[in-house]
Formats: C-alpha cells, sequence, structure tokens
C-alpha cells in the first residue's frame, strides 16, 4: 500500500492544524494517490493544449465535452484499469467498463460506444491466454448487459506487459447542449443523496493499489478489486437520465475510486461549498462496516447527487420506479468542510478544497535519458523473402485479425453503428443529427520505447489519420498515459517526453486534450512497461455509407496517396518485420513530417467525402504489403508494382493511404491541390495479390490465403497452447 | 374489418405497436426505433409492471437483459406484471415478436416450446448471420447478439414444429449450435413469433442490411388478418 510520506503527512497536520485520525488519514491517503491526485504527472499535463471553438467542457470534469452541431454535444474520456485486471481479469476489465460509463453519464449523456485499447504478454505463456480471455468476457459480460456497442479498439502483444497487463477503455456519449450536468455541490443547505447499489467492503484501497508496484504478494490484493453487476448500472443509466429531465438535480458524480470520499470532496471542492453527511444513512449490504471502511470502498454503480431542496421527492420518485436506493445522507453547507459523521458523531473533518485539489505537486527528476530497451544501430540485417515474410506477419498476434475478440462484443446494439470492429475508425452516427462521430485508439509502445517524443507524435498522427480516412475531421482527443515508476527518473524522462510529443501534435492537428488519465507504476518486480500512451482521437463526418477497406470491383485503379515514402534502415527498427520476422528491436520509430501528414489527411478527406475512390485504408502496422493484403479482405486482389523490396514493402513510414478507384485522375487532381504525391501503383483483379519489383514478382499469393492466414491465427495461438 | 387482401403500400393509418420494456432491455428503442420511424407506425412503450397492454394492435418483446438475466435468460420476467397481459393478448390471437431476450422470455414463459441454451461455443457472438425463410426459401442477412441462442427442444418436439411448419426462420451458417439450426419458430396459432437474430438492426441500408424488414412487416401483416411469418410479405 502506498501510504503517505512523512512529507505529505506534515501538509496534512498543516491543513487540518491537528493530529489527523484513522479515518482522516485514510481519506488523505486515497485522496492524495497517484490514481487520484496525479501527483507525479499535473505539472506535465498543464502543458497540453485544453481548447479549441469546440470544447465546451475542459480537463477535470468527468469527461471532456465537444459541440458537434445542431445544439448536440458529446462526452467522452478514457480511462484504466490495469492494476485490477492483473489480479482479476474479469471484474477488474468489467469494472473497468463500468467506471468509464458512470464517467460520461454522470454528465448526462447517454453511452453510445466504448473501444478497448488492450496490452498482453506474448500468448506462448499461459498465464497470458488466462488473462486476455478473462479480460474480454469482462468486458464482454459489462459492455453488451448494459447495452452500449463496443464499436473497436486494439490489442498488441509485448513481453514488458507480462505482469502488467493494461486496458484502457474509452466510452462516448451523446446529448443535447442544455442536458449538461457537472459534478458540484451547489445551494448551501441542499440535500447530498446517495443512489444505486448498496456499500459493501469490496474495493477498499483500490484507488491507492492502483498506484504502487506489484511484487509476489499482489494475488493477496484480490479482495481490492471490485465486483461489477452490470444490470445495475443500466437501472442507473435509466435513472439518471430521468431523473435529470425533473430538474431537480444540481449536480451529480459517480463514485468511482476513492468512493464516497472522492465524490464528496471534488463535488464541494468543485462549488466551493462544505459536504456534510453522515454515514450511518449510507445504505449498506453488510453489517458493522466502520466510518473507514464506508468512506474508501470502491463498491460500484453508485453516485451522489446533491437536489434542489423541498424537490427530494421527484428524485426519489424516479429511482423507486428503477428499484434502487435513494437516500439523503447529508447536506451542502458553507463553510468548505468535507464532515463527515457516524450516528452523529464527528468522524473525519476536512477542508474540501486542500483535500482534493491541494495534493503535493511533485517535479520529478527527469533530467536523464529516457530508458530505452533497445540498441540505436542497427545489427546486420539479413531480409527474408517477401512472401513468407508477408504471411507471418499477418498471422502474427499484433497485426492478425481480432475477430476472436471482438464477436464477443455486441458491436450493433442501439441501430447507430455505421462502421464497427476492424476498420480504420469506428463510426457511430448521432440519429437526431445529420452528424456521425468517427473514433480511432492507437498506442504503439514499441515506437515510443525508441522515442517516446516521436512515438508519441506518430500515435496521434495515426489516429488523425484513421478518422480522415474515414472522411472525418479530427476534432479532439483523449489519452491514457501507462508508465511505470515515476520515481525513477529514466521513466519519469520517458513520460515528460511522451506528453511533450502529444501536446506538440495534437496543437498541430489542433486536437487538443479534454481529458484522459495516467497510470502510472505499472511495474512487476522492478520491470516497467514500455512507455505506452494510448490516444482516443474523435472526428466528425455528415451521416452516410461509411467508407471501408476492401477493394469492391476488378480493374480499378490501385493508388497510394503520400507515395511510397523514403525507408531506411535507423528507422525500420520498429516496424512490425523486424519484430515478427527478425526478432530484433533497434533505432528509432518512423520519420514523421507532420506538415506533409497534415496535407496527405486533408487530401483524403476531399478524395473520400467527394465519393472519388471505392476502397481506403491508411498504412501502418506491417507496411505497404499487411495494408494490400488487408485491402485484399473482400475476395478482391491486386497486381501492384513496388521500387524496391523488403524495405520498401514493409517500412511504416506515416502519412501514406490506399486506395482503389474509377477516377484516378480526380485523386490526382486533389492529391495536386495539397500538394501531396499519389501514386499510381497497380490495379484490382480477381483473387489474387501479386506484388512486383523490376519484373521479379515479390509475392503472388491467392486472396483466400492471406484471409486464412489473419483470420483465424489469434483463436489458433489461443488453441493451439491448451 | 381487415381487407382480404393485405397491402402495406395500401394501409394507411399506423399500427400500435407495444414495445415492452424490462428494466434491462437494452433493444426497446432499437425496436421502437425501427416501427416508428423506419416503418411509419405508431410505436409506444410498455412498462414492465404494467397490468395491462393498453390499445396495442401488436406487442414486440425486444432484446437486452430483462431483470439482468443472471439466473437464466427470461427465467425472472415470465413472472412480471406485463407477461400476464401478454399472455392473455396472445391467447386472444394478438400478435406478439420475441426478439434475443424476448424469444428467451416466450420460451421462458411457455408461449413458445424448448429453450435457450448457452452458445455452443460458450461465447456470447455477435455477427451478421444468413437466415432461410423456411416457407419461401427466401435468404435474409441480420445480426446475433447473443450469449444464450443455442435453441434446444426434445426430438418429438422438434419434429413437430417442423410437421407443423412452425420453424420460420433456420441459420444457413449457423452460429451457436441450435438445433436443426433453427433460429426463429411460432406457436401453434401462428400468432407469437420468437427469433435470436435481430430484424431492427437490420432496416436500414445505413446498418449494412435492409433484410429485417421482411421480418418487421410480417408483424405488421399479421395484424390484419395474415399469419405471423415472414412468407408472402416482400421487401420492397
Amino acid at each position: 500500500m502506498s501510504d503517505l510520506t512523512t512529507g505529505e503527512l506534515d501538509k496534512v497536520r498543516a491543513i487540518l492544524k491537528r493530529e489527523p485520525n484513522e479515518t482522516e488519514v485514510a481519506i488523505f491517503t486515497v485522496m492524495w494517490s497517484e490514481h487520484c491526485s496525479y501527483k507525479s504527472s499535473r505539472i506535465h499535463l498543464k502543458t497540453l493544449p485544453t481548447k479549441s471553438p469546440r470544447v465546451l467542457v475542459g480537463p477535470g470534469e468527468n469527461a471532456g465535452i465537444i459541440d458537434i452541431g445542431d445544439g448536440w454535444a458529446i462526452a467522452f474520456k478514457i480511462e484504466s484499469h490495469n492494476h485490477p485486471s492483473f489480479i482479476e481479469p474479469f471484474q477488474g476489465a468489467a469494472t473497468g467498463v463500468g467506471g468509464i460509463l458512470r464517467d460520461i453519464f454522470t454528465m448526462g449523456a447517454r453511452p453510445i460506444a466504448v473501444m478497448d485499447s488492450l496490452r498482453f504478454g506474448p500468448l506462448d505463456q499461459a498465464r497470458n491466454r488466462r488473462i486476455l480471455e478473462g479480460v474480454v468476457s469482462g468486458i464482454s459480460h459489462y459492455g453488451n448487459c448494459f447495452g452500449v456497442p463496443t464499436v473497436g479498439g486494439e490489442t498488441i502483444f509485448e513481453s514488458c506487459y507480462n505482469g502488467n497487463p493494461l486496458v484502457n477503455v474509452f466510452a462516448l456519449g451523446s446529448f443535447k447542449h442544455d442536458e449538461i450536468f457537472f459534478g458540484r455541490a451547489t445551494g448551501i443547505g441542499n440535500p447530498v443523496i446517495y443512489v444505486g447499489a448498496k456499500t459493501g467492503r469490496d474495493g477498499i484501497h483500490g484507488a491507492s493499489m492502483a498506484s504502487s508496484e506489484f511484487d509476489e504478494e499482489s494475488a493477496g490484493k484480490r479482495p481490492n478489486v471490485q465486483v461489477g453487476d452490470p444490470f445495475m448500472e443500466k437501472l442507473l443509466l435509466e435513472a439518471c437520465l430521468e431523473a435529470m429531465k425533473t430538474g431537480a438535480i444540481v449536480g451529480i458524480q459517480d463514485m468511482g475510486a476513492a468512493g464516497l470520499t472522492c465524490s464528496t470532496c471534488e463535488m464541494g471542492s468543485r462549488a466551493g461549498t462544505g459536504v456534510e453527511i453522515d454515514l450511518a444513512l449510507v445504505p449498506q449490504r453488510a453489517t458493522g462496516m466502520t466510518p473507514y471502511e464506508i468512506m474508501l470502498s470502491e463498491s460500484q454503480e453508485r453516485m451522489l447527487i446533491v437536489a434542489d431542496k423541498g424537490r427530494e421527492d421527484e428524485v426519489f420518485a424516479v429511482f423507486k420506479k428503477w428499484g434502487l436506493d435513494a437516500v439523503t445522507i447529508g447536506a451542502v453547507t458553507d463553510d468548505g468542510m468535507l464532515r463527515v459523521r457516524n450516528h452523529g458523531e464527528i468522524v473525519a473533518e476536512i477542508p474540501n478544497r486542500e483535500l482534493a485539489d491541494e495534493a503535493p505537486l511533485y517535479d520529478r527528476p527527469h533530467n536523464v535519458a529516457p530508458y530505452r530497451p533497445a540498441p540505436m544501430a542497427a545489427p546486420p540485417l539479413s531480409f527474408k523473402d517477401a512472401e513468407p515474410s508477408l504471411l507471418a506477419i499477418l498471422a502474427s498476434s499484433d497485426v492478425c485479425s481480432k475477430r476472436w475478440i471482438w464477436q464477443q462484443y455486441d458491436y450493433t446494439v442501439r441501430t447507430n453503428t455505421l462502421a464497427g470492429p476492424g476498420g480504420d475508425a469506428a463510426i457511430v452516427r448521432i440519429k437526431e443529427t445529420d452528424t456521425s462521430i468517427a473514433m480511432s485508439l492507437d498506442g504503439n509502445a514499441r515506437y515510443c520505447a525508441l522515442s517516446p517524443r516521436e512515438g508519441a507524435k506518430l500515435i496521434v498522427a495515426e489516429c488523425c489519420r484513421n478518422l480522415s480516412t474515414v472522411g472525418a475531421l479530427p476534432v479532439a482527443a483523449t489519452n491514457n498515459l501507462n508508465f511505470g515508476n515515476p520515481e525513477r527518473p529514466e521513466i519519469m524522462a520517458q513520460l515528460v517526453e511522451t506528453i511533450a510529443g502529444i501536446g506538440e501534435a495534437c496543437r498541430f492537428f489542433d486536437t487538443p486534450i479534454t481529458g484522459g488519465n495516467v497510470s502510472l507504476y505499472n511495474e512487476t518486480l522492478g520491470e516497467a512497461i514500455w512507455p505506452s500512451p494510448v490516444m482516443g482521437i474523435v472526428g466528425l463526418m455528415k451521416t452516410g455509407m461509411p467508407m471501408t477497406i476492401p477493394f469492391k470491383n476488378e480493374s480499378r485503379t490501385v493508388m497510394l496517396l503520400g507515395g511510397f515514402g523514403s525507408p531506411d534502415e535507423i528507422h525500420f527498427g520498429g516496424t512490425q518485420y523486424a519484430k515478427v520476422v527478425l526478432n530484433k528491436m533497434w533505432g528509432l520509430p518512423p520519420a514523421l513530417d507532420m506538415e506533409y501528414e497534415k496535407r496527405v489527411q486533408s487530401a483524403i478527406r476531399e478524395i473520400v467525402t467527394g465519393g472519388h475512390v471505392e476502397s481506403a485504408h491508411d498504412l501502418s502496422d506491417g507496411g505497404l504489403a499487411v495494408a494490400l493484403a488487408e485491402c485484399c479482405a473482400g475476395g478482391i486482389g491486386a497486381a501492384v508494382e513496388v521500387p524496391g523490396g523488403v524495405l520498401e514493402l514493409f517500412h511504416e513510414g506515416p502519412s501514406r493511404v490506399l486506395v482503389s478507384t474509377a477516377t484516378p485522375e480526380a485523386v490526382e487532381r486533389i492529391a495536386t491541390d495539397h500538394q501531396v504525391e499519389a501514386v499510381r501503383i497497380g490495379v484490382t483483379m480477381k483473387e489474387k495479390l501479386r506484388i512486383d519489383h523490376n519484373s521479379v514478382t515479390l509475392v503472388d499469393l491467392a486472396v483466400s490465403r492471406l484471409h486464412e492466414a489473419r483470420e483465424n491465427a489469434l483463436e489458433n495461438q489461443l488453441k493451439t497452447h491448451v | 374489418m381487415p381487407p382480404s387482401s393485405f397491402d402495406l403500400v395500401n394501409w394507411n393509418f399506423p399500427m400500435k405497436i407495444g414495445v415492452v420494456v424490462f428494466p434491462g432491455s437494452n433493444c426497446d428503442h432499437d425496436a421502437w426505433y425501427a416501427f416508428s420511424h423506419t416503418l411509419g407506425q405508431q410505436a409506444e412503450f410498455i412498462w414492465h409492471d404494467s397490468p395491462s397492454l393498453g390499445q396495442v394492435d401488436a406487442v414486440v418483446l425486444p432484446g437486452g437483459f430483462a431483470y439482468g438475466d443472471y439466473l437464466r435468460c427470461g427465467a425472472i420476467a415470465k413472472f412480471s406484471p406485463v407477461m400476464a397481459a401478454v399472455r392473455k393478448f396472445a391467447a386472444e390471437g394478438g400478435p406478439v415478436l420475441g426478439i434475443c431476450n424476448g424469444f428467451q422470455i416466450l420460451v421462458e414463459s411457455g408461449l413458445l416450446p424448448g429453450a435457450l441454451l448457452k452458445n455452443r461455443g460458450l461465447k456470447f457472438v455477435c455477427r451478421e448471420v444468413t437466415l432461410r425463410v423456411e416457407t419461401s426459401g427466401q435468404l435474409l442477412r441480420m445480426p446475433v447478439a447473443h450469449g444464450e441462442g443455442c435453441y434446444f427442444a426434445e426430438d418429438r418436439t422438434l419434429d413437430q414444429l417442423e410437421a407443423e411448419g412452425r420453424v420460420v426462420l433456420r441459420y444457413v451458417d449457423n452460429p451457436n449450435g441450435s438445433l436443426r439450426d433453427i433460429a426463429g419458430i411460432c406457436n401453434e396459432a401462428r400468432n407469437v413469433m420468437g427469433m435470436m437474430p435481430h430484424p431492427e438492426r437490420a432496416d436500414e441500408a445505413l446498418l449494412g442490411s435492409t433484410d429485417g424488414l421482411v421480418i418487421l412487416k410480417s408483424l405488421l401483416a399479421s395484424v390484419v388478418g395474415q399469419t405471423l411469418s415472414p412468407a408472402g410479405v416482400s421487401n420492397e
């Protein structure tokens, strides 16, 4: 357990002007934990861009909010549940989904989409397979029952995640501007109402568990993991949205990390008020709970509401209809204090603002080079033939189809999903408007391990390119920063460099960060994960038939927008080819020219929205060769000519999109307008993918063969090792 | 008086479709949207503790997890007040369509025979499937999304269902291990139908298929005297 340091304890004494009691120490410990207070990252997070004319609500609330026009808005955010998912994969992941969903509907928005970014150790280890299966079942269990479509995500395998799987869940909701609610305890004398599930002993100290490293004793922390009830969450959702419509609610916040403690002091702090509650009134499912346990419980599916005095009954009526507890447990006061009573007796008394906002701020040392797990210079390279290399990469766990995973998620419920899992970006329409939301979730720790700053920029660029490839304009972002122990300067340096890269790229692509999450101490037995930032970026587009990846017809021109790039060995060491075929890692991530990238994105948006192409797919993992193979997924293949061998085929240079078109002149005209290359590289044809270089055939494979390699690879890896 | 030869195109006034809402229903709005928005009918919600259905022409039991379904899908829903009303409505010949969880509830309530077990693969499955309409041979594409959709009944019941032409829909590519590929069945009087796939998720080209309209329109057709079976209603 990460307890308060001596310095922090002194600060507590200074705030209280007395010795804290046991309950107060516990309250400070969770609120000032890394998980709740961002004490190691806050000074750096402040450098991120957070504003644009579309941003209605930026960081600091439960979720960021973006204006999408027509009086409508979207709320979205990403959050991690890494530590619980390692200890108890099913419940850890399930409650991760539950937690982020509450963050969305506590703002008044109805959740309409979820995406997951997952990281595991390699599947040849039984424990990693067990964690993967548990996490996927947990997400499936919770999201499906709740009734939110899980529309996309990504799953990556690296050995640095052996003892530290990452489960980052992104959720997005929609609502009208006048339906936005905030977590603020305003109105002196207003009742503070507890709603939802009863409080039990589960999850006590979850937040502080998430703020420490793992060791051999970690399995004993299973009781710290919460247990989720998606049916209860569904009831809570409907009841909250219905209660908000009564007009009797002035503020609302979910009880997530640090439970009742966090929701009371944050609501008071935001409003500049005090909150007084009596724990004897809190609905409890266990007997004999102490004030300490009630304040720190992380039991799921609970909310705290501040209602207009005298209108409580309107709130109670709605919750009664949905069969949920709703009890007044206290009131808003004018003295700025969090005053906790138990049967009338004061058990804790702490100023809200100091507790919520005055957590220690650390500028941890980072004046060293970020830790790099690989050499800069390329080892002697002996490239393998393109054809077997392509098949191997297609069947590798990072690149292969993740159908086995996403088929367990309901991705069509709510009938808004225009593009579900497996595409460049997911697309969900907003029925009440002509607008659809495109969203992309992406990370690449391999790139970030080689250069945190450049890797972070590449991730932002990739997300924006994903959105542009389906014709959407990227407008805002959320980020999840997963790192090791920030008290180690070489890890802190990774974090600082990554945030700098994200800031630079998000500023450049005009996608302000509206909120997010930091997960530190992802280390087991002293081994840290690679720097693993995950970006979730959303874009806006007019609702219409979605652009998809597969070639649609024979005899169409295949074009590479953005050109072949200029590959070299130093920028090749982070590619899937280096990982899968050579089993090596070195050098730098692919080189990114942000100006060029932006022009390519503008061009592809114009091309796609203008209807000039039949298919579009952006290049990423595995480069041109893998992108071509993925474009063959619909049964139509292609014959293409490339200007080189392995480097040209498999380098992962950004700023490139593969399209098929019946009107190549139109594509060329738009490319010229935007000053980007558009190369005619071949023609679509029946049933085969052939790649030639100078009349030497590098790849000649039946489309069905490519499909086989990709499609069942994950399932096979899970099965063959059983 | 229902017209003797049914023609949806000339059916001018909207029908009232009651969509039952259990606390854990999560496809209620989708069904409501398909009937009211896509098909231009008058759909309305009926709360689960309502002892009466009001004046409706047909009832839809939508998908979801009625009361959490932690025990067995539909096992608690069958005791709800609204199901007593649905039983009465069905007994009087009123058309009832159960989709996914709605099918599970109809089976648990004894309005349809058999049971829906955990999928053969033991995992939730969400994907598009191809269905064959047994009476016409027409093929329809629409999504399934369920964890317990494996249709099971003893051989005698299966034989009887087939002999009486009550297997309405079969999977061409069985996603869940359902016996004899059964995706949807109806009762003896042919006014109660249950199916695991989601026709309300295949009602617009934007969603990838409009084949679900064949099923939804057959419910409308049944209101005016035709049997509840997709056969004979074309998807124009």
